[in-house]
């Protein structure tokens, strides 16, 4: 089966992605295809590498990474969504003149055009949010 | 195949539902739900918009966010059609309790009652909620 | 179709929307918050009951677990692990979630 992922909610605040990061361990486990995590509203947040969360309590950022260097996940953070809440790579940062990027290794940011692609070429979408 | 290439060739069409139960302003999901339905018109699928619970406020007749210094995206419901998403539905039920009637809000729409509702939605191939 | 519902019908009306519009014969899958809902001895309990003469309803164990629940589930819901997950979003055609 090929999954696509849409996660709505930022790390921490909403239990969205540790759901969302379970499911897709279980299903990559079965040996499903997740052909692409797409992180919308809050849930680009996911996408910053400056979090710094207590030793003895998971890195909800790091094992996203980790799992997009493991298995080769699409993660794909919206544009729109992260230009509002300041997520940026090293492109976005210039172009809108910003002094630094943020983005986490293995996350990418594209357009909303990726999530409806998602939609199209996977056998089922399941969204994770508030 | 590119995201391209699925624009604009003839591919794979599927019937995408977006689901809208939360009220417009108090949260950025309706803004942010409505740009994906206009990025996603470009992909010529199948589309419909479904209006449940406090989201057919979002659709309501009058708003004005001038003094709330928000950039009003009222408006832009009104250019779904130039889209070509022409496909609004709104909970009967949800309209009744809220007592608007279809004349109250800025689009035109359908109202199904939860069993038509409920079986538009077991029609479709990707449901989107935000 | 499967439901997801994922908060306590105490603080949305998330699973009441998704019992009226679900048909006959779907799948519920309550995960996150929304596992409350199959708690026994609430006031949702008995819509819960009946519900389950219509649906098949399930709730995701870590989530029943992690919230001290697992003595507390109605007699018949199933509890599936994150597997289980899986295989329901295989075994239904599509997905919706209540948020």
């Amino acid at each position: 089966m090929k999954l696509a992922i849409q996660i709505n909610e930022g790390p921490y605040q909403h239990e969205a992605s540790d759901t969302a990061y379970q499911f897709v361990k279980a299903a990559l486990a079965k040996g499903h295809e997740i052909f692409r995590v797409f992180f919308y509203h809050d849930g680009v947040n996911n996408g910053t590498r400056l979090t710094t969360p207590p030793q003895d309590d998971r890195n909800v950022v790091a094992r996203w990474s980790e799992l997009a260097e493991q298995h080769g996940i699409d993660l794909v953070v919206c544009v729109a969504a992260a230009q509002r809440r300041g997520i940026a790579d090293a492109d976005e940062a210039k172009r809108n003149g910003k002094d630094t990027d943020n983005i986490a290794p293995g996350f990418r940011i594209s357009g909303l055009g990726q999530l409806i692609e998602a939609g199209i070429q996977s056998d089922r979408l399941v969204v994770f949010g508030d | 195949m590119s995201e391209e290439e699925m624009m604009e060739e003839g591919g794979t069409v599927k019937r995408f539902m977006y689901v809208n139960r939360k009220a417009p302003i108090g949260t950025i999901y309706a803004l942010e739900s409505l740009e994906v339905v206009l990025i996603g018109a470009a992909f010529e699928q199948d589309v419909c918009m479904v209006f449940l619970d406090d989201g057919v406020y979002q659709l309501v007749k009058g708003m004005d966010t001038t003094e709330l210094e928000m950039k009003n995206f009222s408006p832009t419901y009104r250019a779904l059609e130039m889209y070509d998403v022409e496909r609004l539905y709104v909970s009967k039920e949800a309209m009744e309790e809220r007592g608007l009637t279809p004349d109250d809000l800025v689009v035109d729409v359908e109202v199904l009652d939860e069993t038509q509702m409920g079986a538009l939605m077991e029609e479709q191939d990707v449901i989107l909620s935000f | 179709m499967l439901h997801t519902v994922n908060k306590s019908p105490f603080d949305r009306n998330s699973l009441e929307a998704c019992l009226r519009h679900a048909q006959e014969g779907s799948t519920i899958l309550l995960i996150e918050d929304g596992i409350y809902a199959a708690a026994t001895g609430t006031r949702f309990t008995p819509v819960v009951e009946a519900a389950m003469k219509k649906f098949k309803i399930c709730a995701l164990s870590a989530d029943v677990k992690a919230r001290g629940m697992q003595e507390r589930i109605i007699d018949g819901i199933e509890i599936v692990d994150y597997s289980g997950f899986v295989d329901l979003v295989e075994q239904n055609e599509r997905v919706q979630s209540w948020l």
